[in-house]
């Protein structure tokens, strides 16, 4: 009896010690979990501020968002105009690093190939069905490429990777983006599914001739080929964290709900995108104290933050990309109170 | 006072335990119920076409399950018929010819440690160990060396379902009395005429019990199909081609659905599956019946 007293003491001190921390919450896209959970990390040993982060995909990360049972959400795509409108019109998307999406495949011996929009949307529409088609070979011509059927991977799960690939096929071929279009599940016409980056790249490096799409990050880990491809500007770029951070230097619109493949950008790889932490603009269902943490970690994580994007293979927002995040949180409000201006650097 | 507490005690027990069965079917009635709220806005937006259409585009919101049902009633029925053979062989072999031992006990837990043995370690064995031998026999017949598909799947399915078939069958098939076998033994019956006139017939509907349960779990079975059978969201062209499962689908699209309609067609993907084993479970009860020996 008395040992359970004192347990009991124990653990009413426990929840009262913990009581004046507070604990950020935030659940939504897996895709820079690890950068997210490195960055949350070293916010705590800083800053003391515990950010519990749940990576449980970008849909759910809104739908615990609109629900209100996270502080804030993260996601691979923007909201659409009218989902946005359907849930009130107040949520603000703040950029927070640039992922890209390369096109990997196995033939024999490593060839680094090179790829045109035209060529990659045919390959996926099932249009070039060879390694030897002569619209491979022209651009490749010092590649001896083989007689061999392509073999199609695609994500078989719901994937923001698989919406920023399909949002480039759309802008680069007009008869993908009518039969097929854009969206984190496709319903494709050919090809084997696989579940994840790692599940893509197993039958990647499985199956001879085969070529599928997956995030930088996960090919640089993995030491996987992947092919340079022809941007606007008519250059071949070779996939980089620094050729995926020229892609977002281009104007952005103030809310940067822009996707940003197929970029202007004359060095910038053409298939990457944004990924988004959500938040509300009006802060004040939460107490105040809560409030303006969430707003410094934002701050932290579009500055100080980003110094730990590169390392990881993720890239950093672009000078343009940044000054855009700054101008968003400054709208984070509370009441009417403007939370940026009791900031706490 | 202390003779008083005991007697709460036992009615307390006693309601307990008449609660739980209800619970239970309260449990069934519910989960039917929430899928169907869940699932309405796909039955009332594409009604019938959702089973008779194979056309699944969640970019265009266009949703027909027929694909998925197809190929999860395909590759449950064919690792039924791969697995068969071998699970009546070893409850026969298990059950009647060595009862006990120092082997029948081995093989014993080795089958248990198979049932046990999660879903994804058998995906992961399979992806990396069965698929690429299956591509090197796909190369030799001629046909695009996947690796993955219907077959692939399947036969992973069949080694996963063949512990529980066996365990219920040899169960049944050692309680087949030891009059009858020596009965049958004392008329001149060979063990081969014994098993096939008298332990077949006395434990068909036990048999039947397990195949059930097997089926029931292949038919339900997401993580290893997930991975071994190549995920494309339409009819397969032929038993090695890729295709996709009920279970499998869902899995694969719910964290990520945004779309309203969407999220409802995979609820109704959901009641469906759960249609389909409730219906061959019932068909198994009636053979079961049909078959049982009164003894």
């Amino acid at each position: 009896m008395r040992i359970l007293f004192f347990l009991l003491l124990s653990f009413l001190n426990l929840i009262y010690a913990h009581a004046d921390e507070v604990t950020l919450i935030g659940a939504g896209a897996t895709f820079p979990y690890p950068l997210y959970s490195k960055m949350f990390q070293e916010y705590y040993s800083i800053k003391k501020v515990k950010v519990n982060y749940q990576a449980i995909g970008s849909g759910g990360g809104i739908r615990q968002l609109i629900n209100k049972t996270v502080d804030f959400g993260a996601s691979d795509a923007f909201i659409s105009d009218e989902n946005l409108k359907k849930y009130g019109n107040n949520i603000l998307h703040i950029p927070i690093c640039i992922g890209a999406v390369v096109l990997s495949y196995n033939l024999h011996g490593n060839p680094a190939i090179k790829l045109t929009p035209e060529i990659i949307s045919n390959i996926f529409l099932g249009k070039i069905k060879k390694w030897n088609n002569p619209a491979i070979a022209t651009i490749n011509p010092d590649i001896k490429l083989p007689d061999q059927q392509i073999v199609v991977i695609h994500r078989s799960d719901g994937s923001g990777t698989t919406f920023i690939f399909t949002d480039y096929l759309s802008k680069v071929s007009e008869e993908w983006a009518k039969k097929f279009g854009k969206g984190k599940s496709i319903n494709w016409p050919i090809g084997l599914g696989a579940k994840g980056n790692p599940g893509v790249a197993g039958l990647i490096k499985q199956i001879p001739g085969s070529i599928g799409y997956i995030e930088l990050v996960y090919a640089l880990h993995n030491n996987m080929s992947y092919a340079q491809v022809k941007n606007k500007n008519e250059n071949y770029i070779t996939p980089s964290i620094q050729s995926v951070s020229y892609a977002a230097n281009i104007e952005l619109p103030e809310d940067s709900r822009v996707s940003l493949t197929n970029t202007d950008a004359e060095q910038g790889y053409p298939i990457s995108g944004f990924t988004w932490i959500l938040t509300y603009n009006d802060l004040s269902n939460l107490n105040r104290n809560k409030a303006q943490e969430l707003v410094n970690l934002f701050w932290w994580m579009t500055h100080e933050g980003q110094k730990l994007a590169a390392p990881l293979e993720y890239a950093p927002l672009s000078p343009k990309a940044q000054s855009i995040a700054e101008q968003i949180i400054k709208k984070i409000k509370y009441n009417n109170e403007i939370l940026w201006n009791t900031i706490s650097k | 006072m202390e003779h008083n507490f005991k007697i709460n005690k036992d009615r307390l027990y006693f309601r307990v335990i008449n609660i739980s069965p209800y619970f239970l079917i309260f449990l069934l009635a519910s989960i039917y119920i929430t899928l169907f709220i869940f699932s309405y806005p796909a039955i009332k937006q594409f009604g019938l076409s959702f089973i008779t259409s194979s056309k699944w585009d969640p970019v265009f919101n266009k949703f027909g399950s027929l694909a998925f049902i197809y190929s999860t009633i395909v590759t449950s029925i064919l690792s039924l018929i791969i697995s068969l053979p071998f699970s009546i062989s070893l409850a026969i072999y298990l059950g009647f010819y060595k009862k006990e031992g120092k082997i029948a006990e081995f093989l014993k837990t080795v089958i248990e440690l198979l049932a046990g043995m999660p879903s994804v370690i058998y995906g992961f064995w399979g992806l990396f160990v069965f698929v690429p031998l299956m591509r090197n026999l796909e190369i030799k017949l001629g046909v695009l060396p996947y690796g993955v598909g219907i077959v692939s799947a399947s036969i992973i399915l069949a080694i996963m379902i063949i512990p529980y078939t066996t365990i219920i069958s040899r169960e049944v098939i050692s309680l087949v009395p030891n009059d009858l076998i020596e009965a049958s033994y004392s008329l001149g019956a060979t063990k081969y005429e014994t098993i096939k006139n008298v332990v077949f017939p006395y434990s068909l509907s036990g048999i039947f019990a397990g195949v059930l349960l097997s089926f029931g779990r292949a038919i339900g079975e997401t993580m290893a199909v997930t991975m071994l059978i190549g995920n494309a969201n339409s009819i397969p062209q032929s038993l090695f081609g890729p295709g996709n499962t009920m279970a499998s689908v869902i899995a694969n699209e719910f964290t990520e659905a945004t779309g309203d309609i969407h999220l409802s067609s995979l609820f109704l993907i959901g009641l469906l599956l759960l249609i389909i084993t409730s219906i061959f479970n019932l068909l198994g009860r009636v053979v079961i019946n049909k078959f049982k020996i009164e003894g």
